[in-house]
């Protein structure tokens, strides 16, 4: 998928709420795509499945040498589910409520081939809540969502999802809905089945944790922008963009023994009035002059070539804590801080409406 | 904590027994009054709650709609809250950490048991005689968005205590809620916009803001954070431990994040279906958790650190929490648990203190995790998904 942007025109003005973002995965694979709300990481994935309406979407999102954005709603039906599945947040709210879970699970089967006959497909949907942990599953077909706990629901939704064989599954937010202890099996439960299958899975999350659990590459995003790409190790052990940096900081950790976190100050920006230049320096606690005014690119830190950072900073400012607080007494002067931090309060309260800059 | 001893030793005997902490009181089996907190302490305490129970009657469809169950939310459940202090709640949904808030802050009337605030008695008082005690008990709501009303102005929002309670009018109150907002961190010039112009975090300063007005000795903040972004989350998190710093506030913070609940709490109760299934100072419990569920939920809890989730093993639990309108038999946990014997299933174990813990580090198991111990090897390890 290359240089995608989706923009939506709304009465208040453009969103831009994805502004081109590259990334590509492998079977087998799995991406972790991290930011916080507003960030653009569903809205991303949803306009690649035509699931984004009343978007205007550009640029290029290859699966399998076809690009997707080009397709006829027909062909793309025909991708969506078969080839690409979603799981949802929501457990309760994607399944029909009025519908047997089994009769769901068969719609889904039969809409992709016909040739499958009912009593075929019924047998495949006994088979797939069995895999998926669903005690006595040859019963449960017949029961409604409404009597499906949280955590048996999104199992029901991974069984949907697995119906077809997709070659990449996207799960946005998969386990947010669920306590703790359900979280941990339906996180080892996609593992396992990606394991066994092969598939590709794309995890959108806001959740560091879970990322740290099951990704193998990492994608955080910030203003509809990669921030920050890179392996998992890169992005934990190595970050770049002091927005990944923030992040990682502003988690509640046992082994900081620190009575007080470190937030990230400020809001995050409205996707209709974006900051000028780089989309974190009002936020930023690095900022120099040109973040004020050009925005940065991806660009490749370190030697291993995957890792890649959207900032200015110079790539030795990788890794956490203490050698970037050096480079911060270096890299900017004093009354430009606060100049920024000054912006920073002034965007935060500034008034709906008086927009201003969009680079 | 006397069970281990056999003989009760009450009061100051004992030099250890220090509890200005936020301590934990044994909830004794057959209901006695629970006691484990020495005379000397009493000066400290700022809530105590003993036995407490709530049930919500289950009516039937029919015409009567006659009784036909209970749902034990909360069920025998002993604790204490210390001046200045700050006691965790954790548990999964529907575990009963948000009605046991609500029974301590007089919000819902309770089956049996009794709430005490500063020695008085508090336990279903009538409206009136309430009054006093809810200035000084105040809550922090989890939906920044819910809990504010979206046609009133932040200033009547936040000036509404002063209002019940008759206190400052006019211009000092005007004053005293943009001294509020400011303590806080909101700009003070925006007294008179709506929440609707707020965002997620700033919502949660106006909720936080509300409860400050009357200078409460006890905030109860129900998930405070669970609804913010993490970045805006550690703001909120050092705004309310620089609240508690100056004001010296006391804090019963409920919440799912393990992590969330060990940064800001100085002892731990974690739930389970309605009971305490383990109790004590923050590091005790989270170094070394004795009762299974315990271990689980923090073993559940995935940590933003890569290698640590390699290293460490899982303790996947089968199953989903039980209903608790039919809790299971002996201890509620047994279903779920890796260790379970037969013994579980018949006799509720009670919460007391192992052997080798801290005096005020209790657990409500039969069989406690020792330390060192796999419990990822065990039975609950081998079942995980397939069944």
């Amino acid at each position: 998928m290359t240089n995608l942007a989706v923009t939506f025109a709304t009465a208040d003005g453009l969103v831009r709420a994805v502004r081109g973002v590259s990334f590509s995965v492998d079977s087998g694979r799995t991406l972790g795509i991290v930011g916080e709300s507003g960030s653009g990481k569903t809205v991303l994935t949803q306009s690649l499945l035509g699931l984004a309406p009343g978007g205007e979407i550009t640029g290029r999102a290859l699966f399998d040498g076809q690009d997707l954005l080009v397709m006829s709603p027909d062909q793309l039906r025909a991708v969506r589910g078969a080839q690409i599945a979603v799981i949802f947040q929501d457990p309760l709210t994607s399944l029909h409520p009025l519908y047997r879970v089994g009769w769901q699970i068969v719609e889904m089967i039969r809409a992709h081939d016909k040739s499958v006959t009912k009593a075929q497909a019924r047998e495949h949907a006994v088979e797939l809540l069995g895999r998926v942990g669903i005690p006595r599953p040859a019963q449960r077909v017949n029961d409604y969502p409404h009597q499906f706990s949280g955590g048996m629901r999104q199992r029901a939704m991974i069984a949907m999802a697995l119906s077809l064989n997709p070659r990449l599954i996207i799960a946005d937010e998969p386990t947010t809905a669920l306590d703790a202890t359900v979280q941990a099996q339906i996180l080892e439960l996609l593992l396992r089945l990606q394991r066994e299958t092969g598939t590709a899975l794309i995890m959108i999350t806001h959740d560091l944790g879970v990322v740290a659990d099951i990704a193998d590459d990492v994608m955080v995003m910030y203003a509809g922008r990669a921030a920050e790409k890179g392996s998992k190790h890169d992005i934990f052990y190595e970050p770049h963009h002091p927005y990944t940096k923030g992040l990682l900081e502003s988690i509640p950790n046992s082994s900081a023994a620190a009575d007080r976190l470190k937030p990230i100050t400020g809001q995050p920006p409205s996707l209709i009035r974006l900051p000028r230049g780089c989309a974190f320096h009002p936020r930023c606690v690095y900022v120099m002059d040109r973040c004020l005014t050009d925005e940065p690119t991806l660009a490749a830190v370190g030697a291993a070539g995957q890792h890649a950072s959207a900032c200015w900073l110079p790539a030795s400012a990788a890794g956490l804590a203490g050698a970037a607080e050096e480079l911060r007494n270096r890299t900017v002067s004093e009354g430009r801080h606060q100049a920024a931090a000054r912006v920073a309060e002034e965007i935060a309260h500034r008034p709906e409406g008086e927009g201003s800059v969009v680079a | 904590m006397n069970a281990a001893g056999g003989g009760r030793h009450r009061r100051s005997s004992n030099p250890q027994l220090d509890l200005g902490a936020s301590g934990i009181t044994r909830a004794a089996p057959g209901r006695e009054p629970a006691a484990a907190v020495p005379d000397g302490a009493d000066d400290d305490v700022l809530v105590r709650v003993e036995n407490l129970v709530k049930y919500f009657p289950v009516r039937g469809g029919g015409l009567i709609r006659r009784t036909v169950g209970h749902v034990q939310a909360v069920d025998d459940v002993s604790l204490t809250i210390g001046q200045g202090r700050t006691l965790g709640l954790v548990g999964e949904t529907g575990c009963g950490k948000s009605t046991l808030a609500r029974c301590i802050a007089g919000l819902i009337p309770i089956t049996s048991g009794t709430v005490s605030f500063e020695g008085h008695d508090i336990t279903n008082l009538p409206r009136r005689q309430m009054q006093p005690f809810r200035r000084e008990i105040q809550m922090i709501f989890q939906d920044p968005y819910g809990s504010l009303n979206p046609r009133r102005r932040v200033g009547a929002i936040i000036g509404d205590a002063f209002a019940i309670h008759k206190m400052a009018t006019g211009e000092t109150r005007k004053r005293a809620v943009q001294d509020l907002m400011e303590r806080v961190g909101l700009n003070p010039e925006h007294y008179n916009r709506f929440p609707a112009e707020f965002s997620g975090g700033q919502r949660q300063r106006i909720g936080v803001a509300r409860a400050l007005a009357l200078r409460p000795k006890l905030i109860i903040c129900d998930e405070p954070v669970s609804a913010l972004d993490v970045s805006i989350q550690a703001q909120v998190l050092n705004l309310l431990s620089d609240l508690q710093d100056e004001f010296g506030l006391s804090y019963l913070f409920i919440a799912h994040d393990l992590e969330v609940v060990r940064h800001v709490s100085d002892s731990v109760i974690v739930m389970y279906l309605g009971k305490i299934a383990e109790a004590g100072p923050k590091n005790a419990v989270y170094d070394a958790p004795r009762h299974p569920y315990t271990a689980a939920l923090l073993s559940a809890a995935p940590a933003a650190d890569p290698e640590s989730a390699v290293a460490r093993r899982r303790i996947i639990l089968t199953g989903d929490v039980p209903s608790p309108i039919d809790p299971p038999s002996g201890c509620r946990f047994h279903p779920r648990c890796p260790k379970a014997e037969p013994l579980c299933a018949e006799q509720e174990p009670p919460l007391e203190v192992k052997l080798g813990d801290p005096y005020s580090h209790m657990t409500a198991c039969h069989f406690p995790v020792q330390a060192g111990e796999d419990l990822a090897a065990a039975r609950g390890q081998d079942t995980r998904g397939a069944r």
